[in-house]
Formats: structure tokens, C-alpha cells, sequence
């Protein structure tokens, strides 16, 4: 219900949201193939151990020229799938560039409010659409593999800014070691931040040192908890939520407003021909919005 | 916005290859659909919990082996048992036609054999929904 904006999901999360609260979010991101899922099937199975039920939302790429996807990270984590206590949703982008789709944030909630422990939100990893899985973790864990000419990738502003922890996974490849040590590099290098975010070396598929980085992520929310930090955090998630849903809505109400004149097309082609600017443009549509509505 | 069709791709039993299900994965997601695909070797079990969990429309079902006549039916009963209603199953793989009749008596709304074409396929979901 929540991915098709029905009015009556959003009308049940708003009477059930005071219940939400107790579940810890992370977010797992990476390069495509670098074991995201695998490694989140590995995890799912340390914390369901420590009898914690999970929740994992694996989002996928949606074409944007068909609107379909190829939903498979579920292929990773079939022992999960008779677990009563993990439940696995699988989520097409829908349309938003950040690599998570709008519904994401319902689910979560969701899934909070059902009694889950942890969320795990699994996402596409396509560069710096990283950076929106921020809006919606806890604590932020990137996978990264030996040699994918990830040295130059990592110093791009938004990739090193914020994960708190780094997970070098397929950790039996030549090139972990010093993948790690270019890793520990630029953070010598870059601001400090509170908290040095730790660089694990793991191997999803052979099973190693996974406990090594669940201690890691608990290490991470403890310090958060602590600090108070974890506070923090969560209120500008809310801030970026709040304005995320009204920038949505604001959209669609500009795309309403112009099919109904077939405004937007009209004033591309202005565009087009030079007979118009792109601002002026902008302050034509701006002006026939009500957004008065209070 | 129409919400997408999400359809689950699932090979029960033991088949060695999932080059068929693959193709039809692919041409399902071309004409706009959610595909969730679990790989090989699935139990009747794990598919309908899959298919519950993904909330799907459609299960399609792929197998080669031949044990289509006892896992067909299980995936089947199995989704009546856990009360789900409103889902389209249909099956594809190698499947005698002589068993065609049998496996639509228990359930399976559709066989689609080895030739068919993919658009055939997408045509009949798109007719056939339940929900």
C-alpha cells in the first residue's frame, strides 16, 4: 500500500506512529557486486542468533524507461525466508534518483511499529546516490571490494563523509590489505570526525569475521546511544523527511497543475526557443501554484 | 500512476538451470513489471512465504525436471492455506501437454510451454490479474 501512496497507509502510519521508535536502522550501501546482500543474509543470521527480529528492505534499480526492475537480492538470502522473525521486502526505485524510493521511508516505519529490532535497508550503490541513505539510517555501514578502482571513488566528496563503518568484503581477493590501508589513508587525512569509522575485512560468502563487524555496528550504536548522539541524528533525519515528503508533494502538484494546460510542455518549448529563460519559465509555472493551502 | 505488477519467478525443486525463467524475468520487467526472482531450488514453502512477503500479484512458476505434476499443485494449496486469494499462478517449463488439464484442475490458471512467446506471456498477466 505504502509504495502506491495510498492514502489510507499514510492515514494508518499517522494513528500508529507513536508506537515506532524501537527499531535500529542500517544502511548498507556499495558498488553493485560488491556482496551487499550476501553480507546483509550473514548479518541477518548474527543478530537473529542473538534473538533479535529483522527486517531487511533490499531496494533495486527501476528502469526508467520502462518502469520495471529486476528485484534479485533475495537470491542472497534464501536460508532467511522460513524465519519468522525476519521479514524480507524487495523495492523497485520507483523514480527517485537517490537509490531509495519515497516508499522506503513508510516501510521502515512499518516495520518499526511491527516490533522489529534492527532494519536492515539494502540499496542500490551507483556513487553518489549513496549519500541519500543517510536520510533514513542509524548507522551506515559501505561495502567496499579490493581493487575496484575504488581509490579515487572514495575521495569523492559524499562517499567517505558518511559511512560510519567500513566493510572491505571478498577480503580472500589480492588488494584488501591495501585497499584498507587507502581507506585508513583518507581518513587520516579528511576532518576529524568524533567517531573514526572502523574498517573491517570480511568475506560474506566464506562466512569470515562476520562477528567482527556486528560487534562493530553495535560499538556504533552504543557510542551513539551514549553520546546522545543517536538524538541528533535522528532529528535531522526527521528535518530532511519532513521536507523530502513536502518537496514530493510539491511536485506533484506542479505536474497536476500542468497537465491540465499541458503547461510544462509549452514552456519547454519556449525554452527551446530561446523565446523564454529558464527562470522566467520557472516564475511562470510558480505563479499559478496555490500553495497557500495551510 | 498505475502501480507496477510484481510478479515472483520461482524455480522449485531441483532443475540444474534457470536460463527460461531468466528470460522471461527480463521480459517481464521490460513491459514495466516488479520481477522477484529467488533463484534455484526453491521449496514450495520459501516461494509462498516469498510470495506473501513481496506482496506479489503473480506467481510464475519455472521447472525442467519434470516434477512439475507434484510441486505445481503444492505451491498452490500451500497459498490457499495461508488464505492469500487474490494472486495469478501460472506455470512454464517443460510440460507435457497431456498434463496441461490436470495442473489447471489444481490451480495453475495457465501453462505457458517451451515457444511461447515472451509477449504472450506479459499479455495474459496483464488480462488476468486478480487484484
Amino acid at each position: 500500500m505504502l509504495e502506491n501512496n495510498d492514502e489510507e497507509a499514510i492515514s494508518i502510519i499517522k494513528e500508529l506512529y507513536r508506537y515506532s521508535g524501537n527499531a535500529y536502522v542500517i544502511g548498507i550501501t556499495g558498488a553493485p557486486g560488491s556482496g551487499k546482500s550476501t553480507l546483509t543474509d550473514k548479518l541477518a543470521k548474527e543478530f537473529r542468533k542473538k534473538g533479535k527480529k529483522i527486517g531487511i528492505l533490499a531496494v533495486d534499480p527501476t528502469s526508467p524507461f520502462t518502469g520495471g526492475a529486476i528485484l534479485g537480492d533475495r537470491i542472497r538470502m534464501n536460508d532467511l525466508t522460513l524465519d519468522k522473525d525476519i521479514f524480507i521486502r524487495s523495492m523497485g526505485t520507483r523514480g527517485s534518483l537517490g537509490g531509495i524510493s519515497k516508499a522506503t521511508w513508510g516501510a521502515v516505519k512499518v516495520l518499526d511499529i511491527f516490533g522489529m529490532d534492527y532494519i536492515f535497508i539494502e540499496t542500490v550503490g551507483v556513487g553518489q546516490s549513496e549519500v541519500d541513505i543517510v536520510k533514513l539510517a542509524d548507522t551506515v555501514l559501505m561495502v567496499m571490494v579490493p581493487n575496484l578502482g575504488d581509490d579515487i571513488q572514495a575521495i569523492k566528496a559524499g562517499i567517505m563523509e558518511i559511512a560510519d563503518i567500513f566493510a572491505i568484503n571478498k577480503c580472500d581477493l589480492e588488494g584488501a590489505d591495501r585497499t584498507k590501508l587507502e581507506i585508513e589513508m583518507n581518513l587520516d587525512l579528511s576532518e576529524k570526525k568524533d567517531y573514526r569509522p572502523p574498517v573491517v575485512k570480511v568475506s560474506a560468502s566464506r562466512n569470515e569475521n562476520i562477528e567482527e563487524l556486528v560487534e562493530k555496528l553495535i560499538e556504533h550504536r552504543t557510542y551513539l546511544e551514549r553520546t546522545n548522539k543517536l538524538q541528533e541524528r535522528r532529528k535531522k533525519n526527521a528535518k530532511l523527511e519532513i521536507l523530502s515528503l513536502a518537496e514530493e508533494e510539491f511536485i506533484s502538484l506542479i505536474m497536476n497543475k500542468s497537465l491540465e494546460e499541458n503547461l510544462l510542455d509549452n514552456l519547454a518549448e519556449n525554452v527551446l526557443s530561446k523565446e523564454m529563460d529558464p527562470y522566467t519559465a520557472k516564475d511562470r509555472i510558480m505563479s499559478l501554484i496555490d500553495y497557500r493551502r495551510g | 500512476m498505475d502501480r507496477p505488477i510484481r510478479v515472483l519467478v520461482a524455480k522449485p525443486g531441483l532443475d540444474g538451470h534457470d536460463r527460461g525463467a531468466k528470460v522471461i524475468a527480463r521480459a517481464l520487467r521490460d513491459a514495466g513489471m516488479e520481477v522477484i526472482y529467488t533463484g534455484l531450488r526453491q521449496t514450495p514453502e520459501q516461494i509462498v512465504q516469498t510470495a506473501i512477503q513481496e506482496d506479489v500479484d503473480v506467481v510464475a512458476l519455472s521447472i525442467l525436471s519434470g516434477a512439475h505434476n507434484h510441486l505445481f499443485p503444492k505451491v498452490v494449496n500451500l497459498l490457499r492455506e495461508e488464505g492469500v486469494d487474490d494472486v495469478l499462478v501460472i506455470g512454464g517449463g517443460v510440460i507435457p501437454e497431456e498434463d496441461i488439464p490436470g495442473l489447471k484442475e489444481a490451480g495453475i490458471e495457465e501453462i505457458f510451454t517451451p515457444g511461447t512467446s515472451t509477449k504472450d506471456v506479459v499479455e495474459y498477466i496483464k488480462n488476468h490479474l486478480k487484484r
